[in-house]
């Protein structure tokens, strides 16, 4: 990712009148500006990102004590394995610093709260892919047998939204603290990216090594519940017949928006405490904070609040150019979406609109917009 | 030894085995199905098993460690981690030293240099690693016989502070 190479371009169907979000925190790779993306607020503040960097300081890991204290058999062991010489003083290699907090297959939930919050946040909003970008070690002793180590980690920063060439997305950064008897033996930072995948970049996935596209999996101490490496491997391809558009990622969240989907209801969330309409749907309040809420349907009248047309690049299940609006609801909140009934030229800021629900295909159903015919006769 | 700026490391060929993923997994102590169960990963979306990235980190220190002697010690490896690593690759691991910080030049046998080194590691499919080792090693007037790769002396590394 050099940072101006990769398209800045949204692949998906979603895009808006969103602009640049803030500066980033700390060292982000990714590339590219941050398009306007999956927040419902365009014009404004990324109000995922603000979500997201409350997250910054908070713990990604329960502290812990490695299982077993450094030790020459796994020394040894792991040295003849990868080749590597064995220290001459009995230490262990620096490069196994994360070894010794591994969980191993008896396993353990080492995850707080707040990271599985985190990750849910990005879930909800759509990003719902994950690969592992980067991992940097440092080294501030070296550990002995004997040694009994215990670590804590927190997240360290989220960058604001980059658009990479698997999709758009935020950089996750946790660092974790190897301790010896309260002395720092190493730290270990670990960053992925939570992203909404992208265009399969056609005839570019293993070709452009230049690139760097991130595409490795999270070590499983770390690792996010989503476990396909690659979501432009072939399950997306291999259908003859036409495409189909991706999927809605469900989860505890956002369930409830799908369910009245189904009953062809749009539903948005209203904070119980100060009446705050907000879209998409998200465990807390935007404005006030409170995790108290309510749904509540919508009339689905609303007009145009922005639109993008999307000529290119193309996406397998979307045929371009076709519009992607932003449409605002009499209830207050926006929604992006597809329009029917209008040549995507003659989309217009302001026009008004209805609520239908398309069956997209046969097990996808879809709240779209139609043009209302007040627009038609006037 | 004394490495300058612009020195190349010799390249080094790993072939990336089965039998490697899965032992370099298990010896880190992870055991996620992607990296020992091709059948688990297949059903995952990824052609076959992987190499998980403790074992990277680890080829990394090898490489690195292997060039600098073992009484070298590594400070810092920073890597940014690109394509996966499956059986049949082989991981051709490259660097160049970067940057070299002499330390202490007057104390007798404690002279030591830390040395950044640029390192990639290239697979059939692209680079698969990349980044940067910092590791704090002996030069030449610091250390009697100091020869890469089969030091002898019984002497514990120098763990001055490198910055």
């Amino acid at each position: 990712m050099s940072g101006t190479d990769g398209s800045t371009s949204e692949g998906t169907s979603r895009a808006g009148a969103g602009r640049t979000s803030g500066p980033t925190s700390g060292p982000t790779p990714g590339s590219g500006s941050a398009a306007g993306a999956g927040s419902a607020s365009p014009g404004s503040r990324d109000a995922l990102y603000d979500l997201l960097r409350g997250y910054e300081g908070r713990p990604a890991g329960a502290s812990a004590r490695g299982r077993d204290p450094v030790n020459t058999p796994m020394i040894r062991h792991w040295c003849e394995v990868l080749g590597h010489p064995v220290p001459p003083d009995g230490s262990a290699p620096a490069t196994m610093l994360q070894v010794w907090t591994m969980a191993g297959l008896a396993g353990r939930e080492g995850r707080t709260g707040a990271y599985d919050e985190l990750l849910g946040a990005l879930d909800g909003a759509g990003f719902t892919s994950v690969v592992a970008t980067d991992c940097e070690q440092e080294y501030a002793q070296p550990l002995r047998p004997g040694d009994e180590i215990t670590f804590d980690a927190l997240i360290e920063s989220v960058s604001a939204r980059k658009t990479t060439k698997l999709g758009t997305g935020y950089f996750v950064t946790t660092r974790m603290d190897v301790r010896v008897g309260g002395a720092t033996a190493g730290t270990h930072r670990f960053r992925i990216l939570k992203y909404r995948p992208g265009a399969p970049a056609p005839g570019s996935s293993p070709s452009t090594p230049s690139e760097r596209a991130p595409s490795e999996r999270a070590p499983s101490e770390r690792a996010p519940s989503e476990s396909a490496p690659s979501e432009r491997a072939p399950s997306e391809r291999s259908p003859s017949h036409k495409p189909r558009r991706p999927r809605p990622v469900v989860n505890r969240d956002n369930a409830g928006f799908w369910e009245g989907v189904a009953a062809h209801e749009l539903l948005f969330q209203r904070c119980d405490a100060c009446a705050a309409p907000r879209f998409p749907w998200l465990p807390g309040c935007n404005a006030c904070g409170s995790p108290r809420w309510s749904a509540v349907e919508s009339a689905g009248h609303g007009t145009v609040y922005s639109y993008v047309v999307m000529h290119h690049p193309p996406f397998p299940a979307f045929d371009p150019p076709y519009a992607v609006v932003l449409v605002e609801l009499a209830e207050g909140f926006r929604i992006v979406s597809n329009l029917l009934g209008v040549p995507c030229d003659e989309v217009r800021i302001g026009m008004p609109v209805e609520l239908e629900f398309l069956w997209a295909d046969d097990a996808l159903e879809l709240p779209v917009f139609r043009a209302a015919p007040e627009q038609a006769a006037t | 030894m004394n490495p300058h700026a612009g020195e190349p490391l010799p390249p080094l060929e790993i072939p990336v085995t089965r039998t490697l993923i899965v032992s370099g997994a298990l010896a880190s102590r992870d055991f996620q199905d992607v990296h020992h169960d091709a059948e688990a990963a297949r059903e995952k979306g990824s052609p076959d098993i992987f190499m998980n990235i403790l074992t990277t980190n680890g080829l990394v220190g090898r490489y690195v460690t292997g060039w600098a002697g073992p009484h070298a010690a590594l400070r810092k490896v920073a890597v940014r981690l690109g394509v996966p690593a499956y059986p049949g690759d082989t991981l051709a691991l490259s660097g160049r030293v970067t940057a070299v910080t002499y330390e202490a030049p007057e104390a007798p046998g404690g002279e030591s240099a830390t040395v950044e080194v640029a390192v990639r590691g290239a697979g059939r499919l692209g680079d698969h690693v990349t980044g940067t080792v910092t590791v704090t090693l002996r030069t030449a007037a610091g250390q009697e016989g100091a020869s890469p790769g089969e030091e002898r002396g019984a002497a514990p590394a120098d763990r001055k502070d490198a910055s």
